[in-house]
């Protein structure tokens, strides 16, 4: 009696290690916001809802390309840079109308993309050196582009950024869509299945016939296209292209999200909702930090902690 | 392409003479890998010399060395971590943390200006290598966490960065990165034995060893009986160490300890160990090419300030390039060994 009694509770126990992995990140969310509720004077305001979806937005943006990348048992460093470079472009190319400058932006961080993806697909190197090499690349070419901070004065990019529908910005909006269109695309496409293939075994993907660097040029051309129009967000938002500091960190904050939503960094699972969960749960972490005073160190500190946290919680289910 | 048919079809002795044909092919990739760097540094700086009449003066060439001591002993303790087949992306962030508190501890001597910066850089290299070997959590995620970690700790010691202390320059600790021995800055001194030893360590040294067995397979190597938790821990706390106390000396060569710096300086320190031949794969490298990466990286940014008309821009866009054609090269080769 008292052994099946002592099995079932030590079945209970991996069960609820199994939920908090997996719906932890959405509790966190909960919580952290009741708990703001509660002791953050003025949190419950539509004013403050707004600044924060937008804060989150780009963030967010880049997380769901990141989350492709680490899908594939990847990770894509150069998220950060490609904000930078699709910010000197759309300044450059302002000229011939604000979609002209967009398409160029985003064209700019799919090649980007697609150099990575060339480099880990067909010469095969290692993601986190690919990605790194163009993440200094990226940077200093963003800066050849545009020595410095220059303000965008344009009508359509200045409503792209602080504009809005029924009191819901743009920029919420435009991170919304992309978020159910990318799980849509995990979930339901052929490209993938595919790619969560790839990400769980490489060798066994490519001996079932599957057009293993096709699909992952295209993860990685995804998230350069992604980041590149999270930079282009993030310049609409701020009405100037500031390619020195734009997306600094960016990739360690998508990534973040990424790995607190519960995506394994063993590749081969990508869980989108978790990852749009750790993204609005890192952005309320830091808010509820800068609301109550507390210093930027404290906000980083906080970050540290969280990730180390969330990969060590999740580091068992990389294993079944 | 039929005689080594015709070879190959002949079984007995005449298929001994195919590895020796093979071997000769591998001896030069393996050369290409390891002195490629060398061969590159030389015939730019052959190119600079001849190019720029400033290039080959002393005052150039000491400081191309004194600003490359402080990236060169950050890329001493990557050059251990990437041949365990790990990353460490903390270093830029103890780098400035390491610098930021041998400033301030300069104020109660030269023993707590070196002393604590290696003890809290230490520290979080030691965190970082428990989290690693014994949690078995991802490096690179576990290190930049440990930059995040370092940035902010950093942010709290010199009040959110607004506060820089500065070295009292009569202090024996600013002499330590002011002072000339035979005309060449101490620090360069300090780094050159730093190496030594690294060189000593890694290659004649039961530890040096472990080091290379970790990262060439470690499950064989766990096998075989190596501490492989216990080496893993070591090198990045080595790392951290090596890390805090370039930043210690830098602070010494700038009489303050500077906030700012440190950004970036752990990509530039893995491309150094990269373009120097070590193999990212872990298994293979070695700490004389680290130095000589760290040259080349130096050599390449002074040349392309000496082109005064280039943007200071381009350099990380050569040296972004420069590091994805070594890796390109470094993987072909690696390809080109395991298939002759």
């Amino acid at each position: 009696m008292t052994e099946l009694s002592l099995r079932g509770a030590e079945l209970d126990k991996t069960r609820m290690v199994r939920l908090l992995q997996d719906y932890g990140v959405y509790a966190g969310v909960v919580v952290l916001f009741l708990v703001n509720v509660v002791v953050t004077p003025n949190f419950v305001s539509a004013e403050n809802f707004r600044t924060q979806a937008v804060q989150v937005a780009p963030v967010l943006i880049v997380a769901l390309g990141m989350a492709l990348a680490i899908g594939s048992e990847g990770v894509d460093l150069s998220v950060g840079s490609v904000m930078a470079l699709s910010t000197s472009l759309i300044s450059l190319y302002l000229g011939y109308g604000p979609w002209i400058a967009i398409l160029v932006a985003v064209l700019g961080g799919m090649l980007v993309g697609l150099a990575n993806g060339s480099l880990i697909a067909f010469v095969g190197v290692q993601p986190i050196v690919a990605t790194l090499a163009l993440m200094v690349a990226g940077r200093g070419l963003a800066l050849v582009l545009l020595p410095q901070l220059k303000d965008i004065r344009d009508p359509g990019m200045a409503a792209l950024g602080s504009g809005g529908v029924l009191g819901i910005p743009y920029l919420a909006l435009i991170a919304a869509a992309l978020a159910v269109a990318v799980a849509f695309v995990v979930r339901r496409t052929t490209f993938g299945r595919r790619l969560l293939a790839i990400g769980d075994s490489r060798p066994a993907a490519q001996l079932a016939g599957l057009p293993v660097r096709r699909v992952l040029i295209g993860a990685y051309v995804l998230s350069g296209a992604l980041a590149a129009l999270a930079g282009v967000l993030a310049t609409a938002r701020l009405t100037a292209s500031d390619p020195t500091s734009l997306g600094t960190l960016m990739e360690l904050s998508a990534i973040t999200a990424v790995v607190v939503g519960g995506t394994p960094l063993s590749g081969g699972r990508v869980r989108i909702g978790g990852t749009v969960a750790g993204a609005v749960l890192i952005q309320l972490l830091t808010a509820t930090l800068i609301k109550h005073d507390l210093p930027p160190s404290w906000t980083q500190i906080a970050q540290a902690v969280v990730i180390v946290a969330a990969v060590y919680a999740a580091r068992e289910r990389g294993k079944r | 392409m039929t005689a080594t048919r015709t070879e190959t079809t002949v079984a007995g002795p005449l298929a001994d003479d195919e590895p020796l044909g093979a071997s000769r092919g591998e001896r030069l990739t393996a050369l290409a890998q390891q002195h490629g760097a060398l061969v590159a540094l030389l015939a730019l700086s052959a190119v600079a010399s001849v190019g720029f009449d400033s290039f080959l003066t002393g005052d150039n060439l000491e400081n191309m060395a004194v600003s490359s001591a402080f990236l060169a002993v950050v890329a001493l303790g990557m050059t251990f971590v990437i041949v365990t087949g790990g990353i460490d992306l903390s270093v830029g962030s103890l780098f400035a943390l390491g610098g930021v508190l041998a400033a301030w501890g300069s104020q109660y001597g030269t023993l707590v200006a070196l002393a604590l910066p290696l003890a809290v850089c230490g520290l979080i290299g030691l965190v970082n290598g428990l989290l690693i070997a014994r949690a078995r959590l991802a490096p690179f995620i576990v290190t930049l966490a440990a930059m995040l970690l370092a940035r902010g700790v950093l942010l709290a010691v010199t009040d959110e960065g607004s506060t820089t202390y500065l070295v009292d320059e009569s202090a024996f600790f600013a002499r330590l990165g002011q002072e000339k021995l035979l005309g060449v800055g101490l620090p360069v001194w300090i780094t050159a034995l730093l190496f030594v030893a690294g060189a000593v360590v890694l290659r004649r040294t039961r530890f040096g060893q472990y080091v290379y067995a970790v990262g060439g397979n470690e499950d064989a190597a766990a096998l075989m009986g190596a501490p492989v938790a216990r080496t893993k821990v070591a090198v990045y706390t080595l790392s951290g160490l090596c890390a805090g106390f370039a930043g210690a000396l830098n602070a010494a060569w700038l009489v303050s300890g500077v906030t700012i710096l440190g950004s970036g300086m752990e990509l530039e320190a893995i491309a150094a160990v990269v373009i120097g031949g070590t193999l990212l794969s872990g298994g293979f490298g070695f700490i004389s090419g680290s130095l000589v990466g760290v040259l080349l990286l130096k050599v390449i940014q002074n040349v392309i300030n000496q082109i005064g008309s280039l943007d200071s821009a381009y350099q990380q866009v050569v040296s972004g390039g420069f590091l994805a054609l070594v890796v390109v090269a470094q993987t072909w080769l690696g390809r080109r060994r395991r298939m002759v």
